[in-house]
């Protein structure tokens, strides 16, 4: 089995999009080019929006991947876990198609023994350990998240910790909207670490419409520009790729 | 995860007394008796079956029940000394209509560490950080890191007093990226290592066990996490005499579990001895005193051997005169 990569966008919002069309269809988008959406709800104490919530949750489920809605003290173990746990979902996934394919007929997971389950669990784990993982960061940058930036950098070079500390290698890239005049602004290109990250949330400027459909879309067109450009540069990907092994 | 807001659908169900579990898979009947815990993956029940009475954990998560059995069963292959709970029982039961996975493992009887050291006093802290470094060298050295250790993951059994773990769900493959955490016990969160799996990530954890156990609260990291640590072990009187070994246990400087195991032994042998000088110390002055009234006695005695002395003399004499008479 080839150990592949692992596409997701990260979505860190405190509310609901009030531009750009319905965020779930372009999450149902996302899912068919192979990449997860996670959605992180990020709430002050006390405040909870049961439209938000919903929203939140059905971008989520609509993308193919986890939803949390949490306070500001527990963000940075939580991006950890719902980014973790959207990794162990979509291996799963991909561990059960190749078992439907060598059993050739329909077995799901929760057809298996708990005997069987706990092998299959072994590869899941192992390939979650191995497998390549590129991630867009996408963090609402409307008004009322203003003064949780700072919180959700700190969860963000905490993510970077734990992904890591595993033997495959991790690309990440931040996008921040609405941007200065796209839906989206660029923060970070595509890099292998977010540590540095200090100071990058200083600078941007924090707008009052929260185009989060749009933002996505732009999400997913990273990920092809991030495949082209490694198809022109393959070559040199590999030698990186080699030096790591060592 | 203790507080964290999860969809309604996700949570594992609230189950009440006398609810009756059947296993799809092994056909084994459970009998609910009350709830244990709750944890990050599931709730914890008391149960009764044909195995007597057994902790059962039910999840929302199959995944992560699955992942908790395979490392469970490790367990048991470790071999010696039982580490965990041992396993019993996997399997799948429909209540309501809802699918739940669910395991069964060992029912430990103990109490909180904290409580322990509540009625028995803080001097059992160092005894159970060496019971725990030695299950720790025991771990690591199938090749195993537990991850996610803290005081909720531990109970006191006995007596004989000894610590088990609870919770083994965290537990991972050394060189592996570690699954579960707590903030406070995590390296990464202070800011003075990464996340991998390794001996030094379990020993950082416990430090911080010991000085959570002393300093009987949490506290944040600050600005600079290291020098919030450093500034602790300096300022709690409690803690500044383990401070050298506590410094190498957060700052991964001990080899593994063992290398830290003797170094406390050590330590601990040490303050006894020390203990045991100052004792000494106080002993002699209580000698000076008996001295002193002994100086005082032969005084006395010479007199009275003096007197004896002349006494003597003179009786002889006046013997040996008396005989020259006659």
């Amino acid at each position: 089995m080839s150990k592949g990569t692992l596409k997701q966008i990260l979505l860190l919002t405190d509310g609901c999009s009030n531009d750009g069309g319905d965020p779930a269809a372009i999450a149902a988008l996302a899912r068919e080019e192979n990449i997860t959406v996670n959605v992180i709800g990020v709430l002050e104490e006390g405040s909870l929006n049961e439209e938000a919530y919903d929203e939140i949750d059905k971008i989520a489920t609509a993308g193919g991947g986890i939803s949390q809605v949490v306070y500001m003290k527990q963000l940075a173990k939580t991006v950890q876990m719902v980014t973790r746990q959207a990794m162990t979902q979509t291996l799963q996934g991909v561990v059960n198609k190749e078992l439907s394919q060598i059993l050739g007929r329909e077995q799901e997971w929760d057809d298996l023994s708990p005997e069987k389950r706990g092998e299959v669990m072994e590869v899941v784990d192992d390939l979650g350990e191995r497998v390549d993982f590129e991630v867009v960061i996408l963090v609402d940058a409307s008004a009322s998240m203003r003064n949780k930036l700072r919180t959700v950098q700190e969860a963000l070079v905490d993510l970077s910790i734990s992904m890591d500390s595993r033997g495959g290698s991790n690309y990440y890239t931040l996008l921040t909207f609405p941007g200065k005049r796209n839906d989206t602004d660029i923060i970070k290109g595509w890099t292998s670490g977010i540590t540095g990250l200090s100071g990058l949330f200083d600078k941007i400027s924090v707008g009052g419409i929260t185009p989060t459909g749009p933002a996505i879309q732009a999400a997913i067109q990273q990920f092809q520009s991030r495949k082209r450009r490694s198809m022109i540069s393959y070559g040199e990907d590999e030698y990186e790729l080699e030096e790591r092994g060592s | 995860m203790e507080k964290t807001n999860m969809n309604s659908r996700n949570e594992a169900p609230n189950f009440p007394r006398g609810t009756k579990l059947l296993g799809k898979w092994n056909r084994n009947v459970y009998h609910i008796l009350k709830p244990l815990g709750r944890g990050a993956t599931g709730i914890v029940y008391l149960a009764d079956s044909k195995y007597g009475k057994v902790a059962l954990k039910i999840g929302h998560n199959s995944m992560s029940i699955t992942s908790e059995v395979n490392v469970l069963k490790h367990f048991g292959k470790v071999q010696g000394q039982i580490l965990g709970p041992s396993f019993i029982d996997t399997d799948d039961c429909i209540v309501r209509g809802q699918k739940h996975p669910f395991y069964v493992m060992e029912y430990l009887q103990g109490v909180p560490v904290f409580d322990h050291l509540k009625e028995h006093g803080n001097e059992w802290a160092p005894v159970f950080m060496v019971q725990l470094l030695g299950d720790l060298s025991r771990l690591h050295r199938a090749g195993w890191v537990f991850g996610d250790l803290k005081p909720e993951n531990l109970l006191i059994t006995g007596p004989p007093y000894r610590v088990r773990w609870l919770d083994v769900g965290g537990t991972t493959i050394k060189g592996r990226a570690i699954k579960e955490y707590t903030e406070f016990y995590d390296r990464g969160y202070w800011g003075i290592g990464d996340r991998k799996a390794d001996e030094q990530y379990d020993l950082f954890a416990a430090g911080m066990i010991f000085i959570h156990l002393i300093e009987k609260k949490r506290f944040e990291k600050g600005n600079d996490g290291k020098q919030t640590l450093m500034t602790c072990l300096e300022r709690n009187e409690q803690l500044r005499p383990y401070r050298h070994w506590l410094k190498k246990m957060v700052q991964g400087s001990f080899q593994d579990a063992e290398a830290a195991r003797t170094d406390l032994m050590k330590f601990i042998a040490k303050r006894e001895d020390r203990h045991r000088k100052v004792d000494q110390s106080a002993r002699p002055k209580r000698r000076k005193k008996m001295r002193k009234k002994a100086q005082k006695q032969p005084a006395l005695v010479g007199i009275v051997d003096l007197v004896l002395v002349i006494a003597f003399l003179l009786i002889t004499s006046v013997l040996y005169l008396v005989g020259q008479m006659i």
